[in-house]
Order: structure tokens, then C-alpha cells, then sequence
């Protein structure tokens, strides 16, 4: 084996088998090298990236967060991209969501037997779809009809009073947050799908008959056997399809319409911090390069900020529920 | 902590081997780099601009024929990409539509370099107006509308312009890029120039637009929404506005004469450009009866000193093919040759570059 250790020193092998110790010291360092790896990596970038962007940082300050992007007068501030990120992906899980678990709860409980591989290939094709192609579909045949949608809700919700600034001013194009949120709930949907899938799978067929044979009905059972078990895995599931949310790029960069700002109009055009990189690197020089790496920088710890956030929330009501049940 | 305090002795011998197999990654590279061509051929790698990529592609196809043995590359990303590559020695040449802002061209490594202007090119205002077969249009009334001020078609300045004509009411819908680009920069340089007390969004490669315009990604993005709206207004260059089929408005020079695109328009302008020591210029708003006032330059960018004397060979070789041959082919994709003067200056820079295997030390001497 190339990664055996060399000899060990006596003291450690004294009274004990040397060939399973190698092998065994043998396994740890490289089970370790892989583990460590991941986190070279991401300190590797993290420096790398925090370093190019230092120009931007040091002059801007907290005006990083301020939502005037304007690189013709040399004004970086990323709020409203941070907004257009979390906005995009909010909207991106709040349809995906029911719509996976739905799949998941179909394929594990519901479907019968022989349709059940069909609709998991099926799903995850979906997966396997270039995003690029995805964006490009979403402009060239969603976003139209969806112009004209966006332009009906916005007329019959005219006089509604939240609504009404919610829907105000659609887009013209059809690019705008919404449009992203929708391409990009699509292309999660087979991440969350397939979790949930494995997570539902391993809901003990025991505890299901059991609520069955006290008279639950399928509904039920799921609610009362199938989700308080797999919260934790669902919510696994749920982040990892919001991390690859946020960071999708050209699918958004191509029906988002580019125009970085915080507003209330979901119909509208915005941008998000992944797509502006992509729109603007190939030209930017300067502070407006720092400024864009900068944003790569911000993405990394909005993402990091938010998966931590859920694992804190989902181990405490694990704990809550661990406490009562 | 206790577990932290059991891993980290253990992995001290770590550090020594990521930093050779660092160190030994990297030596290749650079050792791949610098790796001397054989018997006369090169490899040439350029990037930048996608103003000039049909036209260097054209170029590149050409001097192929006549030169087999040596092969160039040239892969676009963007004038601030080209610059970024040649700053750091990623490429041999780069291709870019703006000058180094002072700040970043004492970073280039890799010593003095050179601009090179190739051709130029029109940047169109297109627009779709059903009915509308001419229209004219000032600085002025072109500034308020991409910013938004002007929001229908029969505008008292829209008519004023174009005195006599029938315009409709129909909205205005400005299309600009959701790409940064040197053709934005370009377009709003002009806007800044020639309109300097009524156009507010300044210029770059990236401007604030107001949100309720529309946006396409490259020239084709822009031009294919322009097409599908009436009503609708970009700037476009000449060679997909043409592709489209789109009808362009002339805009008024700075003689007060309303010139449509084309590139006798755009050599004109060229001409009456003022050309510093450096073969950098300005031709936008340029002066001149036939002076079509929104023209894009485009430089290549090159060392004056290669390690590799046949790259060196080879790129003056390109170059000189560029004022050559190149000119004559610039009109067959679209882009306006340079005036001769300028033609001749550029040539004349050619002979400044060379293969060095003298100045540094460390590259083995070519042969």
C-alpha cells in the first residue's frame, strides 16, 4: 500500500497486532487528508477571495451594505444585491418546497410500485439539465406569458393594500425577481426531492402500521409518523437546495433583469449577488473588480450565516421534541 | 478541544507537503509557459474585447493560410478580462476597447507594452417604431431619453429634431445591455461628451440605469428586444444591428450635421481624432461634416519585450498583416479600416517589439 506509514516507534506498537495498527494509522491519515481537504479549500478561497477584495472593503466600509451600485461613479454597494439574492431565494424554496415534499410523499407512500422508478429517473433528469439551458428556456419561453400574467395580478390587485405594492410595476420583459425565483425553484426541486426521498424512506415501516392500525388515515400517518421523524432530514434537504439557490447564476443573470436594487416589487427587475459577477467581471476594472469579488465574499458568508442559522433552529426543536415525546 | 489538541501535532508534516506540491504545480506552469517554440512556430494567446473578436477571428483565419506554423488563440471575456490577463502575464496580447486607467497600468507585469488600434467600429442607436423610416436625433434629446426624461415617442424635442416628421405616441422602451461592455462604455462616454449638462448617469462599462428599462444580454440580447418591441430603442454595434436588420437613427456631430452609421462615418471620425504619443485616442464626438459621432476605437495590447524571441517574431508578423491585409478584410465584418495616418503610425510601432534573450536571465535563449 503507497500510504502505509513508515516504521513506527516501539513504545506504540508494543503489545499490540503491528499489521492492523498500520493499516488502521494508514486509514485515519488518509480518511483525515480527505476531511481536511474540504476545509483547505474553503480557507483557501476564503483568503484568496478576501484579499482581492480588500480595496473594496477598506474603502466602502459599511457602505457595502448600501443599495447604490453604480460603477460609472464609482458606488458599490451591495445591499440591494444581497436583498435581490435572498428575495430570489425565498421565493425559489417557498415554491419548490411543497412541491418536493409532495413528490417525495407521492413516490414513498403513495405511488404504486411500478411508477415509482419512472418518476424518480424522471425528477432526477431534472438535475442533470445545464442551468444555462434552464435560463435560457425561462427567456425565451416562460418569460413572456409570464409578462402578461405578472401584468394581470398587478391590474386585478390594484386596489388591494399590500398586494398592491407587492405586484406594482411588472416588468415588461417578464424579467424580474419572480421569474428567477420560479426558474430557479424548478432546478431545486430534484435536490430537495431526492432527500426528502432518502429521509421518508427511512420513517420505520413499523411506526407507519402502527398509526395505521390505530385508525389514522394516510394523511395522518404521514403527519403523525412520516414528518416528526425526518424533520431534521427535510430541513438538510431544504438548506442544501437554498444554498444552491443562492448561488445559481446564469440562469438568474439571464432573466433578472440587471438592475440592482431593494424594492417591494416582485414583478420587477433586480439582481443578485451571484448574477452581477457574471454580467460585470468580464469588463471590470478597479474598485469595481474588488467590488464584484467582494460580492463572491459576501455570498460565502450569507451562506454560511444562513445553513448555521437552520442548523441552530432545527437542533433546538429537535430538542424541544425529544424533551416532550 | 481535547481532539483538537490530538490532531494538530500529528499533522505538522502536512505543511511541508502542501507547500511543495504548491511549489512543484506552480514550477510547471511556468516551466509549460516559457517552454521555447521550435523552428520558427508559435503559439500566440490573446483575450479581451468581444467588440474586435469577429474581426480578429477574420484576421486570425487569413494569416493562418499564409503562415501555417503559427497559431493564435484569441478567447474574448471582456476588454477589463484582457486587461486583468495581460496585467498579469496570462496571455501574449489583449485585446480592449478603453485604455489602462492610469492606476492600473503601472501594475502590468511583464514591462512596457503597447497599443496597437486595429480598426474601429459604429455603435448604433437602433430602435423599431412602426411607420417610422428616418429619424434623427441630437445628443441632447438622446441623453434624456436613455435616462429616462422623454418617455413618448412624439416629445416636443423627439419632434424638434425631426422637423416634419409624423411620430407617434407610442411609449419609449430603451434597451440597454445587462452585460457590462465596452460598447456601454463607448455609448455613454458619447452621451457624457456631447451632452455634458443634461446626461447624469455618467459613463462606464456598467451605468445606473432607471429600473424600468429593459435589459439583453450582448449586442444580439439587445437587438433581438429592440425588434420584438415597438417602441423600442438601444445602442447596438454595427455589424448585429445590421445582422437584425434594425433601423438606425442618425445622431448629430459635432458640426450640427445628422450622420447615419457606417464606416466611412467611423474612418472619418478616426481621422479627425487627436492621436497621443501612446496610439491611444479618442474619437468620440469627434469634429468633422461626415464624422459619424459614435464610434468605438479597439487597441490590441503587446510587450515590447518577449523571453520568447519566435512569439516575438510571430506577433510582429500578425501585426504587420493586421495594417496590411487586415484592413482590407475589416469592411467584409463590418468594421471601419483606420485612416492611413493612423495605419501608418501603428506599423511603424511594430518595429519596437522584440524577442529578448538578453534582458532577463532566467528564460532559456530560444532557438
Amino acid at each position: 500500500m503507497a500510504t502505509e506509514a513508515p516504521a513506527l516507534p516501539a513504545s506504540l506498537t508494543k503489545g499490540r497486532r503491528p499489521a492492523g495498527l498500520i493499516a488502521d494509522r494508514g486509514f485515519r491519515v488518509v480518511a483525515l487528508l480527505a476531511g481536511l481537504t474540504v476545509l483547505v479549500i474553503l480557507a483557501l478561497i476564503a483568503i484568496y477571495t478576501t484579499r482581492e477584495a480588500w480595496p473594496w472593503f477598506r474603502t466602502e466600509g459599511l457602505g457595502i451594505f448600501s443599495d447604490n451600485w453604480d460603477p460609472a461613479h464609482q458606488q458599490f454597494g451591495a445591499g440591494g444585491l444581497i436583498y435581490g439574492t435572498l428575495l430570489v431565494a425565498g421565493v425559489a424554496v417557498l415554491f419548490s418546497l411543497p412541491i418536493s415534499v409532495g413528490i417525495a410523499l407521492f413516490v414513498t407512500d403513495v405511488a404504486p410500485e411500478r411508477i415509482r422508478r419512472p418518476i424518480v429517473y424522471t425528477v432526477d433528469l431534472l438535475a442533470a439539465i445545464p442551468s444555462v439551458v434552464y435560463g435560457l428556456w425561462a427567456l425565451f419561453v416562460l418569460a413572456e406569458p409570464l409578462s402578461s400574467l405578472f401584468q394581470s395580478l398587478s391590474d386585478a390587485t390594484a386596489s388591494i393594500p399590500i398586494l398592491k405594492t407587492l405586484f406594482a410595476n411588472p416588468s415588461a420583459s417578464g424579467k424580474s425577481f419572480m421569474t428567477a425565483g420560479i426558474i430557479v425553484a424548478i432546478m431545486i426541486t430534484p435536490i430537495i426531492t431526492s432527500i426528502t426521498r432518502e429521509v421518508f424512506a427511512t420513517v420505520p415501516q413499523s411506526q407507519k402500521e402502527a398509526a395505521l392500525a390505530l385508525g389514522a388515515t394516510r394523511w395522518e400517518m404521514i403527519r403523525g409518523a412520516v414528518f416528526p421523524h425526518s424533520r431534521s432530514g427535510m430541513v438538510a434537504g431544504t438548506m442544501i437546495g437554498l444554498g444552491r439557490a443562492m448561488g445559481e447564476t446564469i440562469a438568474i443573470a439571464l432573466v433578472i433583469g440587471s438592475s440592482p436594487r431593494i424594492t417591494a416589487n416582485i414583478f420587477g427587475p433586480g439582481d443578485t449577488l451571484a448574477s452581477i459577477i457574471a454580467n460585470q467581471f468580464g469588463e471590470a476594472s478597479g474598485e469595481h473588480r474588488a467590488a464584484l469579488i467582494g460580492c463572491g465574499v459576501v455570498l460565502f458568508a450569507l451562506t454560511i450565516l444562513i445553513s448555521m442559522a437552520a442548523r441552530a433552529v432545527v437542533s433546538r426543536a429537535d430538542r424541544r421534541s425529544a424533551g416532550t415525546g | 478541544m481535547t481532539l483538537m489538541k490530538r490532531i494538530i501535532p500529528s499533522l505538522r508534516w502536512l505543511v511541508p507537503v502542501v507547500l511543495v506540491t504548491g511549489l512543484v504545480t506552480s514550477g510547471a506552469a511556468v516551466a509549460a509557459a516559457n517552454a521555447p517554440t521550435q523552428g520558427g512556430s508559435a503559439t500566440l494567446n490573446g483575450s479581451g474585447s468581444t467588440f474586435q473578436q469577429p474581426f480578429n477571428e477574420q484576421v486570425i483565419g487569413a494569416f493562418k493560410q499564409k503562415n501555417p506554423n503559427v497559431t493564435i488563440n484569441y478567447s474574448g471575456g471582456g476588454s477589463g478580462k484582457g486587461r486583468q490577463d495581460f496585467s498579469d502575464q496570462v496571455v501574449d496580447f489583449a485585446g480592449t476597447d478603453a485604455p489602462y486607467p492610469a492606476a492600473d497600468a503601472a501594475n502590468v507585469k511583464g514591462g512596457t507594452f503597447l497599443y496597437f488600434p486595429t480598426v474601429a467600429g459604429p455603435i448604433t442607436v437602433s430602435y423599431n417604431l412602426s411607420g417610422v423610416k428616418k429619424l434623427q436625433l441630437s445628443p441632447e434629446t438622446l441623453a434624456k431619453i436613455f435616462q429616462g426624461d422623454i418617455k413618448t415617442w412624439d416629445d416636443p424635442a423627439i419632434k424638434a429634431d425631426n422637423p416634419g416628421a409624423k411620430l407617434p405616441s407610442t411609449a419609449i422602451t430603451v434597451v440597454h445591455r445587462s452585460d457590462s461592455s465596452g460598447t456601454t462604455q463607448n455609448f455613454t462616454g458619447f452621451l457624457n461628451a456631447a451632452a455634458p449638462g443634461v446626461w447624469t448617469l455618467g459613463s462606464g462599462s456598467t451605468v445606473s440605469w432607471p429600473a424600468d428599462q429593459q435589459a439583453g444580454q450582448g449586442n444580439p440580447g439587445v437587438g433581438q428586444t429592440i425588434k420584438s418591441t415597438d417602441g423600442g430603442v438601444g445602442y447596438v454595434d454595427f455589424s448585429d444591428a445590421k445582422a437584425l436588420k434594425l433601423k438606425f437613427a442618425s445622431v448629430k456631430n459635432k458640426d450640427g450635421k445628422f450622420v447615419a452609421p457606417s464606416l466611412k462615418g467611423t474612418t472619418a471620425a478616426v481621422s479627425k481624432a487627436q492621436v497621443n504619443q501612446d496610439l491611444t485616442y479618442n474619437p468620440l464626438n469627434a469634429a468633422g461634416a461626415s464624422a459619424y459621432p459614435i464610434t468605438s476605437p479597439t487597441w490590441i495590447l503587446a510587450y515590447e519585450k518577449y523571453s520568447d524571441s519566435a512569439k516575438a517574431t510571430a506577433l510582429k508578423k500578425f501585426l504587420n498583416y493586421i495594417y496590411g491585409n487586415g484592413q482590407k478584410l475589416a469592411s467584409s465584418v463590418d468594421y471601419a479600416p483606420l485612416p492611413t495616418s493612423l495605419a501608418g503610425k501603428a506599423k511603424a510601432q511594430v518595429k519596437l517589439i522584440s524577442g529578448s534573450s538578453g534582458s532577463s536571465s532566467s528564460s532559456p535563449p530560444s532557438t
